[in-house]
């Protein structure tokens, strides 16, 4: 029987380079930038890391800017996209 | 896939059973892992009989006591998907209630094995037989099988588990509410073994896929194919090893043929045995199956056709028009709605005025 | 559990309370059809790392019921997830309702974001009052019904309500209850910018004023009522910050300042009403 109709695998980026969504940028300023990871929790996509700083995956960045609002640095600033 | 020992040859015990407590039996044989059910008349005793086996230890299955149909079949559809050999019953309104998840058991091909007492739905309200409910099933993708008698009852419902594992699609048996479903008759309660479940797949917990995503395009037209086309090919398993689409009485030398499924055959071979006795050349394609429909054997019909039914779509019958698309005209007597039941003699009248061409296209038997 | 680049909308709470399932073991996902089933992703691709069952709205405890079952009796070791909108919640009430009676082996969240918002942001049971939907073009006239207080008469093991606001007390919640067995509910407040009609960054402070001006309650039973601390000073009417602050949302843009009023009464009856069983 052909279950690829009714099965759906697992994949990273299922709507496509999301990142294409993004009117603004945000930018991480990594001298201000603690490492303390809210960005990380909050992000709704999932595309930050903190390894000492915290650093965005841009190809499916959406750019809702959650981050720049959680920030307790005011590490993040939203710049327009080109 | 066929139980180590099938219909005829299996040792069994004679016991006196209505048809709900031959599929019960039935069941309990098939040992299915869990079983739901909300009761409804004239369904009830089939789960009764089951949470009895359950709860004295007869039958190790977990017994869900759901607040709806909708959720009965809700149940056995997740039970199943994580690999669970299932099993509910149902009728009528209740039908009318899980009728969307009907249609999802279909479209996941997951095996799950029903039963249907046949009865009426209302308005106005009406526990008895007829087949309005179980003809809401044709367009879903479910294998539609019809009961003639509480030893079918029992054996189809033994071949329903078998042929849903095989095939990945559910299986509904149908017995008539209240005549069948409520009377007693002797079942040979043969012991089979049944192979254990399988399945095209199964979900668990570390699978990092998504069964039934939204589909839109080639994906949900496929998968809509490719059940329909399973569904038809069904047949050949059904023909080769279970038993068959149809049953053919007296209908070798016949001129005339009456198409009919479920218990009301019974009564219209009398009626048919009646006018052989006068020399009619009649005789009777009872339909076991009405899904896969039996196109071929229907093809093969004689010139002159009626077609009883218990279930009308217009004012024509339900089996009429789908006896009709294969070609076969057909005169059409609509018979038995809300158990209002013909008698043999009733039938007799009919079939005779039949024969004598004088039977409109479409009677009905008030 | 949920794969960047899938289809949520910019700064959505639902993706948010997702990525919180990494705290669960094991997890089996049902969803029915709502926001979810989008973001969980669209054949051929799924955006989730576990399995998902999806399934047709109110079916979800049936279906998560069938699973738990047939695991128990196959002896395979999951944690099902029943993780469902408001919508879902609302017309599969009855079947939720069994299942927690039944005390069935199910985590269940519920993200609220207060509408039904894959269908374009129709009013359901657990709109706000006043709110102003696609079918309440001029306010809804009913108040939000309190789920998870009707989920604590099921005397269930494990209720607590959540904010994504709050996300390490909602990971703590979704650890807590994955630990342990039986029905478990978890309500989750999920601000839906374009469904409450303010920017995409904004969701995270929205969640906060809820909880901040005393409209959604933090607590969490499990035995025992308890106000979660993000909450627990909000009890205090005075250290509540001004409901308009919350308030000042699209959907809410019409308010008169009796309106206002009103909604803080209402508020300080939820409260009367819950601190009488913690």
């Amino acid at each position: 029987m052909r279950l690829d109709p009714i099965l759906s695998k697992a994949t990273v980026g299922s709507a496509g380079e999301t990142g294409s969504w993004r009117n603004f940028r945000p930018v991480v300023e990594a001298e201000k930038c603690s490492g303390c990871k809210e960005c990380f929790y909050y992000c709704p996509e999932g595309v930050i890391e903190v390894k000492g700083v915290a650093r965005i995956d841009y190809r499916f960045c959406k750019g809702c800017g959650v981050c720049r609002e959680v920030c307790r640095q005011k590490a993040i600033v939203m710049v327009q996209e080109e | 896939m066929q139980a180590k020992s099938d219909c005829d040859g299996a040792r069994g015990v004679r016991k006196l059973l209505t048809s709900n407590e031959a599929v019960a039996e039935a069941v309990k044989l098939a040992k299915p892992d869990v079983i739901a059910a909300y009761p409804i008349t004239p369904q009830s005793p089939i789960v009764e009989k089951l949470s009895e086996m359950v709860e004295s230890e007869e039958l190790d299955s977990r017994f869900v006591r759901v607040e709806s149909e909708h959720s009965a079949m809700g149940v056995v559809i997740g039970a199943a998907t994580a690999g669970a050999r299932v099993f509910t019953a149902t009728s009528s309104h209740g039908l009318a209630y899980m009728y969307e998840m009907c249609w999802w058991a279909a479209g996941s091909r997951l095996p799950i094995v029903m039963a249907l007492a046949a009865r009426s739905i209302g308005a106005p309200w009406n526990i008895h037989g007829d087949h309005l409910d179980l003809v809401s099933l044709r367009d879903l993708g479910w294998i539609i099988s019809v009961a003639e008698n509480a030893q079918e009852a029992f054996d189809m419902t033994i071949n329903a588990f078998l042929l849903s594992e095989e095939v990945n699609i559910p299986v509904v048996v149908a017995i008539d509410g209240f005549t069948m479903s409520h009377t007693a008759e002797v079942v040979n309660v043969r012991q089979v073994e049944i192979p254990p479940r399988k399945q095209a797949y199964r979900i668990l917990p570390g699978m990092e896929v998504a069964l039934n995503a939204v589909a839109f395009g080639e994906a949900r037209m496929l998968a809509r194919f490719d059940l329909a086309r399973d569904l038809e090919e069904s047949a050949g398993l059904i023909e080769e090893k279970l038993g068959g689409l149809v049953e053919e009485y007296r209908l070798e030398d016949a001129e005339y043929a009456v198409v009919v499924t479920g218990g009301l055959s019974g009564d219209v071979k009398d009626a048919v045995d009646m006018l052989r006795e006068e020399g009619v050349k009649i005789g009777v394609m009872r339909l076991r199956f009405i899904r896969p429909f039996p196109k071929k054997a229907v093809k093969e019909l004689p010139s002159q056709v009626l077609v009883v039914d218990r279930a009308n779509t217009d004012l024509r019958g339900v089996l009429s028009v789908e006896v009709a698309a294969c070609g076969v005209e057909n005169k059409n007597l609509v018979a038995g709605i809300g158990g209002k039941y013909p008698t043999v003699d009733e039938l007799y009248s009919c079939l005779k005025r039949f024969v004598d061409g004088k039977l409109s296209d479409v009677e009905w038997l008030i | 559990m949920i794969l960047p680049g899938n289809a949520s909308c910019q700064g959505c709470p639902i993706a948010m309370a997702m990525r919180c399932l990494d705290e669960i073991e094991n997890p089996v996902l049902v969803i029915p059809a709502g926001c979810s089933t989008v973001i969980a992703g669209l054949h051929p691709k799924s955006a989730m790392k576990c399995p998902v069952v999806h399934v047709p709205f109110a079916s979800t405890h049936s279906v998560a019921c069938g699973l738990s079952e047939a695991y128990r009796k196959l002896g395979v070791d999951a944690t099902i997830v029943a993780w469902m909108g408001d919508g879902a919640a609302d017309i599969g009430f009855a079947t939720l309702s069994a299942s927690a009676t039944r005390k069935d082996d199910i985590l269940t969240v519920v993200v609220d974001n207060e509408a039904y918002m894959n269908t374009g942001t129709q009013a359901s049971l657990s709109t706000f009052w006043k709110a102003k939907t696609t079918t309440s073009p001029t306010g809804k006239t009913e108040e939000k019904r309190n789920l998870a207080l009707v989920m604590l008469a099921h005397k269930v093991d494990y209720v607590a309500t959540a904010s994504v606001g709050y996300i390490r007390d909602l990971r703590r919640k979704f650890r807590t209850a994955g630990k342990k067995d039986g029905f478990r509910f978890i309500h989750v407040h999920t601000p839906c910018p374009p469904g409450w009609r303010f920017p995409s960054e904004k969701t995270v402070e929205v969640a906060r004023k809820a909880v901040m001006s005393g409209a959604w309650i933090l607590w969490e039973y499990d035995g025992k009522l308890r106000i979660s601390p993000p909450s627990e000073k909000y009890a205090d009417k005075s250290k509540r910050i001004p409901l308009k602050e919350y308030l000042n949302q699209g959907r809410f843009a019409h308010l008169s300042d009796e309106d206002v009023k009103e909604i803080e009464r209402k508020i300080d009856e939820e409260w009367d009403l819950l601190l009488k069983f913690s």
